[in-house]
């Protein structure tokens, strides 16, 4: 095979053949992929007469890699979390990639062979999957496309819509880590950050966190885009209800608290990858967090505030000195300020 | 003490100290409108004490056609037009730098003057024009990288000057006399740069009072309480950990020597003699107003938009008729909006709920 | 305006320094305050040292990210 990805790749003929098994299969090689069938075929999920939960992501980051991760570990990461927020166990994940010619092919083996481990980690195949190949200059090198379809493994429902007045809202952990990553990784603003972005998949997290807690986690969501906020946001609009959170409880990592500080930006708006927000009724809230600070994913994790009556369909929240203000979704691109 | 206790023992010498009083202080820095409204500090303050925005966010000062004259360059195709991330959304009369960045054209945005050097010293076939913003603590900064571009024979490189002084506007808000002020807060990093000293004007030609506060919680809260106790208009620093009577001398030489004093055109003030900084004789060859001819067309400000006399202090925000309705920090109509430090996003991003 | 932060000054080359605060780290111009040496902190506007800090002053504002170190299990992993 050559070393860089040509547009010959991508056209379903010998050369897009030769791809898939030297660089898609001999990573993500399993038992649903392997016949390399058009569909990969699932048995037993529909005859346990439990929920599926379905997903997709697409996913684009620059730079490819980054402190903690790159976009292979993203895309897997990403559709099993989503899957996760069902309260679902994943069974399968397909993945489309689009790359762009010129590609390294020992870049594409290295994003592989993440996706692979990060499979790995939360015990889900890769069962199919599919390439095209772009005209150098589109793509910014890679894009990927995760499906995910997952087992609800409980019988309550997990949904905005299933929150009470008095259910607690936990974090896994510190927020803005994975923004920081990338930021640094590109390069932008000549900083260097001395930490890695936080993208993980969660579902072993989840699945403690509903050991301890039963029906009474109500609320599953991961912090991705538009951070913190926007999951609590969506949570008080869903909900119909508000949500009241204590600023000094939210979990932030020094050089995050910096790179903040230094350019302007609002921590509970950065990016995540590996954070989930949950919302418990109160009696089992302490047994889900410490159920979910003994995993590794979750030792920062903290009880951040309360949904609560007042408000409704808003976010409040409270400073270290007993002021309050409302937390809006963020508008437009993340920019830095001097001023 | 943890610093929730330090405030509310500050807010309760501060409730003391106005008792009975009606206050207005003015705050004339975008840092502090921020601080104050993220932290929701008007909930501490005592009734009776009224804590306007002045005009001390320097991107809502810029004048309408200023900010068409950077969209202007953006449009030209040689050129890479840098700028601080805070001018991005700012609605010129019929665009904005974002705006022209989706339409092709090249525009970036920097954290220092440094950065944009180092993108000219990078492209040499390219021109790249740094969009000059903010006031005496920016413009020193955005000074040393033109020295070090001279200094490196970095030729590619421009700045489109549009800083401005802070001592100005205050006297000319003063002299127009339509909001009565009882004390400013006087900006804690312009200050830095041009000592206290140079608010002396404020209490010798005007009987005002003023106190140089830090951006901490506490920092303003005490500041409040400087002004609220001082026995006769003075001014003071309560932040002298960063602040000196006389400032950075080398910093104000810098300026000296990089800029000169020229006429400025504020947003709601309308123009300022010697308010703001031109590129001096020595250094005209990294001006961009002379380097490229633009055409920025007629500017125009937007209907309804009531900038101006929010800048002024005669109007809080919200008595805008456009304030959370048509114009959001999702729609900005004006400057006041789209700057994070505008008193008019400040005040809708962290209001509190009623 | 402005937003300006306390860092601290770890290694000095010429006129530019190397700063760092709660494990971010850049570069700094020092044209502004020529007389900063390594271990002086100094407040950084745009890419700049724009004063020679206080250090006594400084380290009560530094205190808060000291305090989330001391919470921070994973502070001293590289």
């Amino acid at each position: 095979m050559s070393d860089r990805i040509l547009i010959g790749h991508g056209s379903g003929g010998r050369q897009y053949r030769d791809l898939v098994d030297q660089v898609f299969v001999r990573h993500f090689s399993n038992p649903l992929l392997d016949p390399l069938d058009d569909a990969a075929t699932l048995t037993g999920a529909c005859a346990s007469g439990r929920r599926l939960a379905f997903t997709t992501d697409a996913h684009v980051v620059r730079p490819l890699k980054f402190p903690g991760g790159d976009i292979g570990r993203l895309a897997v990461a990403g559709t099993v979390n989503d899957v996760a927020t069902a309260a679902a166990r994943p069974l399968a994940l397909a993945a489309a990639f689009v790359i762009e010619e010129g590609l390294p092919v020992g870049e594409l083996e290295e994003i592989c062979a993440s996706m692979a481990a990060t499979a790995r980690e939360a015990d889900v195949p890769i069962a199919t999957g599919d390439t095209k190949v772009v005209e150098r200059g589109l793509a910014d090198g890679l894009y990927i496309t995760t499906t995910g379809i997952g087992e609800v493994v409980v019988d309550h429902e997990v949904s905005p819509r299933a929150v009470r007045e008095g259910d607690l809202v936990l974090l896994s952990g510190t927020i803005g880590d994975h923004s920081a990553a990338v930021l640094a990784a590109r390069g932008e603003f000549k900083l260097e950050i001395v930490i890695e972005s936080d993208c993980a998949p969660l579902w072993s997290l989840v699945e403690a966190a509903l050991e301890a807690g039963g029906e009474e986690v109500r609320f599953l969501r991961d912090a991705t885009r538009g951070g913190l906020t926007t999951v609590l946001v969506e949570l008080a609009e869903s909900s119909g209800l508000g949500v009241a959170v204590e600023e000094e409880a939210i979990p932030l990592s020094p050089p995050v608290r910096a790179v903040c500080e230094l350019l302007g930006y609002d921590p509970l708006t950065l990016a995540n990858e590996g954070k989930m927000v949950m919302a418990v009724g109160p009696e089992r809230a302490d047994a889900v967090l410490e159920a979910v600070k003994r995993h590794p994913l979750g030792s920062r994790a903290a009880l951040i505030g309360e949904v609560v009556s007042d408000h409704p369909g808003r976010v409040a929240m409270r400073t270290p000195f007993g002021t309050r203000r409302v937390l809006d979704m963020p508008v437009g691109e993340l920019l830095p300020r001097i001023c | 003490m943890t610093e929730r206790d330090k405030i509310e023992a500050a807010a309760a010498e501060l409730a003391e100290a106005a008792a009975g009083r009606s206050l207005t202080y003015m705050e004339v820095c975008g840092t502090h409108t921020m601080a104050i409204a993220r932290h929701g500090l008007r909930q501490l303050l005592p009734p009776g004490l009224r804590l306007v925005s002045g005009p001390g966010c320097p991107v809502c000062v810029t004048a309408i056609g200023d900010i068409d004259r950077a969209v202007a360059l953006a449009a030209l195709p040689d050129v890479i037009l840098t700028t601080f991330g805070d001018l991005m959304r700012v609605p010129a009369s019929r665009s904005t730098l974002a705006d022209e960045r989706a339409g092709g054209s090249q525009v970036r945005v920097v954290y220092s003057a440094f950065e944009a050097v180092e993108l000219a010293a990078a492209e040499p076939d390219r021109e790249v024009v740094l969009v000059g913003i903010g006031f005496e603590t920016t413009a020193p900064t955005v000074a040393a990288g033109i020295i070090a571009a001279k200094e490196r024979g970095v030729k590619n490189f421009s700045v489109l000057s549009l800083h401005k002084t802070m001592p100005a506007p205050m006297r000319a808000l003063l002299d127009a006399g339509e909001t009565p002020l009882d004390g400013f807060i006087l900006p804690g990093h312009v200050s830095v740069i041009t000592g206290a000293d140079a608010f002396d004007f404020l209490a010798d030609d005007y009987g005002v009072g003023g106190v140089v506060a830090g951006f901490e919680p506490d920092d303003v809260v005490r500041g409040l309480l400087a002004l609220a106790t001082q026995e006769r208009p003075a001014i003071q620093i309560e932040y002298s950990r960063a602040v000196t009577p006389e400032g950075n001398r080398v910093a104000q030489e810098v300026i000296e020597r990089v800029f000169e004093p020229c006429d400025a055109d504020w947003r709601g003030l309308g123009p300022i003699p010697g308010s703001g900084l031109a590129l001096s004789p020595e250094f005209r060859d990294f001006d961009a107003a002379e380097r490229f001819e633009i055409d920025p067309g007629e500017p125009v400000e937007p209907k309804g938009c009531r900038c101006g006399d929010v800048l002024r202090g005669l109007i809080d925000p919200s008595e805008c008729a456009l304030f959370g309705t048509r114009c959001t920090p999702e729609t900005p109509v004006g400057a006041c909006m789209v700057s994070s430090e505008g008193a008019c996003a400040a005040h809708y991003r962290y209001r509190d709920l009623t | 305006m402005c937003l300006a932060i306390p860092m601290q000054i770890t290694a000095v080359e010429g006129d530019t320094a190397t700063i760092e605060l709660g494990g971010v780290t850049r570069r700094a111009s020092l044209m502004l305050v020529p007389g900063a040496d390594v271990g002086d902190y100094v407040l950084v506007h745009a890419g700049c040292a724009i004063t020679v800090l206080d250090e006594r002053e400084a380290q009560e504002r530094l205190e808060l990210f000291a305090e989330l170190e001391e919470c921070d299990p994973e502070a001293d992993e590289p």
